[in-house]
């Protein structure tokens, strides 16, 4: 029996503003428990929520980016249930009206094609607190300070139809929000959520299967794992004769599974209604105008530029388009080294991503600078130092001993290009070695690469080996007699 | 539409309200007589009729994105039923 | 002291017959006297309210005296203020200290007023006697067996009782009007977005109005000066600028254009309480005002279309009594759940949790559109009828409420027939116009009120009628037996 998969995410990105979504509260991650919790977060009696401008751009530069339809009129409605971590016994949301809808994304799959992946909607709302589970004599501690940070609520059209076409897409995602900066992306800390709704159905079946929904797969990783191991329960399952049921189940990273949650008549009836304290918001032409202004070059773009401008091959450009610092300190270095875009592409990817990946640090705590790597590779262009010195004088950037020029005069690696120098030490390795100077003219050219390598041993690797090739030729005189 | 009791114990729990069980009766009798006044409604057809959200159909105004707080939380947890640590405490949530 | 009006008090105050100190030494010994009788407060703020009057002194003294300056004023206990319990009339906010003041409280604060207390309400404004206070009823000092109605029961209490010249009163589907007009006081509920909503703790947020209440116009006016105004609190207030509402109240009225909805003078309305309103009729006529019968047809179902809006948004609204971050948490909860419904069931009267009921079930799964959705339509409708009318009309006239104040415990088995006693006020609240209930007579010898409907932020025209209307006639400035 042949089974398809059949996955929709929805996806819950934190958006970068200073305050939060309805109150002035900072949204700043990691404050002590409840120091960032206002009076409207804690859904004192008598407070009201006031909407955030920037929530609102972002939302709509999001919409805008997916190629999507930025409603004109979205609208605020309570999704009401009682937790102790939303204090107001609701989540304002958006329900019916959602800011944006019918976008897409389009993903690379493996075979190199693309797939368009339709985008359902994506709507605003409130986060909520967070629940401390620690002993507190038998209690739950609860932290307010995230209640209330905005959210834009990303759900996928079920498109999706594996583990790794679900992963691409998140990666797209992730990449461009923080493309567009309004999320910083950061996974651990929670700005960047996934719940994946999972079923299965016979291959040529039109109707989807029953479906499950995951919550909690906050990793690339976790994603696949916990969709992989889905999608094996309900086949093992429907292959057994059983039935999917319709429920809520958790993935658990530390067993690798999942498990169930609630299910559908245990789910909540939210009764949603839109809330009377907030209007309707109104997206116009010109607020439009100024969003579509902001839209920075989105990642697809870029790629296709990046190929036709500095003639990279694809996967390079994909690699540095991955996100848009990286795409900017390639450029910077191509714009500093006076247009070395290939070698700037192997820097970036070889060497620079080596040091960063060995020493764990991320791109904007790169202590080499775009300006010090242009220059360096320009000095590799211009014959100062070779490729080889290069690394040497890379690796002291990196240890900050300074800007490569300062390196290369500091450590003397500058390529010894004056002929009379050069001369001076081919003359001492010819009179050294008489019986290799025999051998070169007696037709043994390989002997050559001897010469080679002597003199640039005497000369500390400092000579510029065009010129000590053309030299060394010209006082051995021709080889083979 | 008249509500049993079954429905009023479903709606208690779905608005968390513990209701003394000789009660129900009552609480069915006037729920069915507050919504047998609201289906009068049904009187008038509302076919087409955009729902008002508010009298003058305002907008909604947009707040500029700036942190206006400063941490209250001694004052706000001084009325607090029970708290530990800038934590507010309740009973065990199990997930 | 005790018998003069704000604006009396103000010019007293301004030509030193008395200091603040010594008007509000005067109303709290008055209070401490008198509450007892009429149950309109449930917190006194003496302390609060002697320093508050020094300051009022010390401001005139430097020659920084507004007119409200030094004046003793009492707030509905739904409005927040910082440092003093704002119980809502609830078992569930008895222990409620609330942590920052309302936006409206603030404003009066600025004004010069003196806040000498927190004045007695149906529990979380539901309801139209004050007998759904924690804290007992109300009475109505035209006769203590009677309701002072509600919900803002004890603000009407006390300016009627004369503990205190004017109060603050919330109105959601008459709750300034209808006990304004039972207690022989005037009331204004604003236009929604007038008035900052910000610390009036919500009953239903798209009808709760905030608004003054007093003896006269002109007192009422001196008041809205002060509260309305945009608020960027409060997403629903409206931006746009306040008039002085004193300027126009002396101005003729001649010409002015009043409806008579014919829906307001249909069956179910007194005999007797007819009776006052056609006499007051005559009086505007005099006055120079030309009337015309209209008729707002969807009216009717504005008691339907109110009892659905108000306790849905309520339901919510009220969600977050869930004794977790203030207000009441039940003994020894076992587990989590158990602590929501125990707090919540134990916090709140019957008739909050009777409204929390109703709102719940419509907008449950499947019944949201039937209910709330269709409200929301017939409110529009009913909007529509008004705008029609004001085509024609610059302003509406009749009764406040059908019948004069009931019995304590009257309607207490009967929660509909309760409610229909709104049915000329909550037309309003949801077509969101401003509206007030004035003093027009007696009929049983109890007080009748007449109510004066406007136009969108009209608010200035309702108070010259009234103002000129009670320049003519004395029923304003009726005393109930035994408060003189």
């Amino acid at each position: 029996m042949e089974w398809e998969t059949v996955i929709g995410l929805e996806v819950h990105v934190q958006l970068l503003t200073r305050s939060k979504i309805f109150s002035g509260a900072s949204t700043a991650y990691g404050a002590e428990p409840n120091t960032q919790a206002c009076a409207v977060d804690l859904g004192l009696p008598g407070v009201l929520p006031v909407l955030n401008e920037e929530a609102v751009r972002m939302a709509v530069k999001f919409g805008l980016a997916i190629g999507a339809e930025v409603a004109p009129r979205s609208v605020f409605a309570r999704k009401n249930y009682f937790y102790p971590d939303l204090p107001k016994g609701y989540q304002i949301s958006q329900y019916e009206l959602p800011i944006v809808a019918r976008g897409h994304l389009d993903i690379d799959l493996e075979d190199g094609t693309t797939k368009r992946i339709g985008i359902t909607r994506a709507h605003l709302e409130e986060d909520a607190g967070k629940s401390l589970h620690e002993d507190f004599a038998g209690m739950t501690g609860i932290d307010l300070n995230r209640a209330g940070t905005p959210l834009l609520e990303i759900v996928s059209e079920p498109d999706l139809r594996s583990a790794k076409e679900a992963v691409a897409y998140l990666k797209k995602l992730h990449s461009l929000v923080m493309y567009l900066e309004i999320c910083d992306g950061n996974m651990q800390e929670g700005s960047f959520r996934c719940d994946a709704n999972v079923s299965v159905r016979r291959k040529g079946d039109p109707k989807f299967g029953t479906r499950v929904e995951i919550k909690n797969v906050n990793s690339f990783r976790f994603v696949e794992r916990a969709i992989n191991y889905e999608v094996e329960r309900q086949i093992e399952l429907l292959e057994s004769g059983g039935k999917v049921v319709q429920e809520t189940r958790l993935y658990d990273a530390n067993r690798d599974e999942t498990r169930s949650m609630r299910t559908k008549e245990e789910a909540n009836d939210y009764r949603y209604f839109p809330d009377p304290d907030l209007l309707p918001v109104v997206v116009d032409a010109e607020l439009l105008a100024r969003v579509r202004e902001t839209l920075p070059e989105l990642p697809d773009a870029k790629r296709q530029r990046f190929m036709e401008e500095y003639g990279l091959n694809q996967y390079d450009a994909t690699v540095l388009t991955a996100t848009r610092e990286l795409a900017d300190y390639y450029e910077h270095v191509v714009r500093e080294s006076g247009g070395l875009a290939k070698p700037a592409a192997n820097w970036v990817m070889v060497e620079l991503a080596g040091a960063l990946n060995k020493s764990g640090l991320e791109l904007r705590d790169s202590p080499v600078t775009p300006q010090m790597l242009g220059q360096l590779l320009k000095r590799i262009q211009d014959g100062t130092i070779s490729g080889k010195i290069a690394k040497e004088v890379f690796e002291a950037m990196w240890n900050g001993e300074g800007e490569p020029d300062e390196i290369i005069e500091k450590r003397g690696l500058k390529q010894v290009t004056d002929v009379a120098a050069i001369e001076a030490l081919v003359d001492q390795v010819i009179a050294a070695n008489p019986a290799q100077v025999e051998q070169y003219r007696a037709g043994k050219d390989k002997v050559l690469g001897f010469f080679v390598g002597q003199v640039m041993k005497a000369s500390g690797g400092k000579a510029n080996p065009a010129q000590l090739n053309e030299l060394l030729r010209k006082k051995l005189g021709p080889a083979g007699g | 539409m008249s509500l049993g009791p079954a429905e009023v114990k479903n709606i208690a729990h779905l608005a968390r309200l513990a209701i003394d069980e000789d009660l129900i009766p009552e609480y069915a009798k006037n729920l069915s007589g507050i919504l047998a006044l609201v289906e009068q409604m049904n009187a008038v057809d509302t076919e087409g009729v955009e729902p008002m959200a508010h009298p003058m159909d305002a907008t909604q105004r947009l707040r500029p994105d700036v942190v206006t707080e400063t941490n209250q939380r001694e004052r706000f947890q001084r009325i607090a039923p029970a708290t530990e640590a800038g934590l507010y405490l309740v009973p065990r949530v199990i997930e | 002291m005790h018998d003069k009006t704000i604006a009396e008090l103000s010019a007293a105050l301004q030509a030193g017959e008395f200091s603040a100190l010594e008007l509000t030494q005067h109303l709290l010994a008055r209070i401490e006297a008198r509450n007892g009788d009429v149950n309109a407060f449930i917190t006194v703020t003496p302390e609060l309210a002697l320093e508050a009057a020094k300051a009022a002194d010390a401001a005139r003294a430097r020659g920084e005296a507004g007119p409200l300056t030094g004046i003793p004023i009492a707030h509905k206990d739904l409005f927040c203020t910082d440092g003093v319990r704002t119980s809502c009339g609830s078992k569930m906010l008895d222990n409620f200290i609330s942590p920052y003041d309302a936006t409206v409280v603030e404003r009066l604060k600025v004004a010069g007023t003196v806040m000498l207390g927190k004045t007695n309400m149906d529990e979380f404004a539901m309801g139209s006697s004050n007998e759904t206070s924690y804290y007992g009823p109300a009475k109505n000092p035209w006769d203590p067996q009677r309701v002072p109605g509600g919900s803002s029961g004890g603000s009407a209490a006390a300016v009627a009782a004369r503990l205190v010249p004017g109060v603050t009163g919330s109105d959601t589907g008459g709750s300034i009007r209808q006990p304004a007009a039972l207690c022989g006081i005037s009331g204004l509920k604003p236009t929604y977005g007038r008035v900052s909503r910000y610390g009036m703790v919500a009953f239903a947020s798209s009808l709760d109005q905030g608004g003054p209440m007093a003896r006269n116009a002109e007192d009422l006016a001196l008041l809205l000066n002060a509260m309305a105004g945009f608020d960027p609190k409060d997403s629903t207030c409206i931006d746009r600028p306040v008039p002085d509402y004193t300027a126009r109240l002396a101005a003729s009225i001649k010409g002015l254009k009043i409806g008579l909805p014919k829906e307001y003078f249909s069956e179910g309305l007194d005999a007797d309480v007819a009776k006052v309103i056609d006499a007051a009729i005559e009086e505007f006529r005099r006055l120079g005002a030309e009337f015309k019968e209209v008729s707002l047809p969807n009216v009717k179902l504005s008691v339907p279309a109110y009892y659905v809006i108000a306790p849905a948004e309520a339901s919510s609204n009220l969600s977050r009594y869930d004794g977790v971050r203030f207000g009441y948490r039940c003994e020894n909860p076992r587990d989590l759940e158990d602590m929501y419904k125990r707090s919540r069931g134990e916090g709140f009267g019957a008739e909050v949790k009777r409204r929390i009921l109703v709102g719940t079930y419509a907008l449950s799964a499947g019944y949201y559109d039937a209910y709330y959705r269709k409200a929301q339509q017939v409110r529009r409708l009913i909007r529509e009828d008004f705008v029609k009318a004001f085509a024609e009309v610059d302003m509406l006239l009749g009764p406040t409420t059908p019948d004069v104040a009931f019995r304590l415990g009257e309607m207490v088995d009967d929660p509909v027939r309760m409610y229909l006693t709104d049915v000329y006020t909550i037309a309003v609240n949801l077509a969101g116009l401003p509206a007030m209930s004035i003093p027009a007579g007696f009929a049983k010898g109890m007080p009748v009120g007449l109510q004066l409907i406007g136009r969108d932020f009209d608010e200035a025209r309702l108070l010259n009628a009234a103002h000129k209307y009670q320049q003519v006639t004395d029923w304003h400035n009726a005393c109930p037996p035994g408060f003189e």
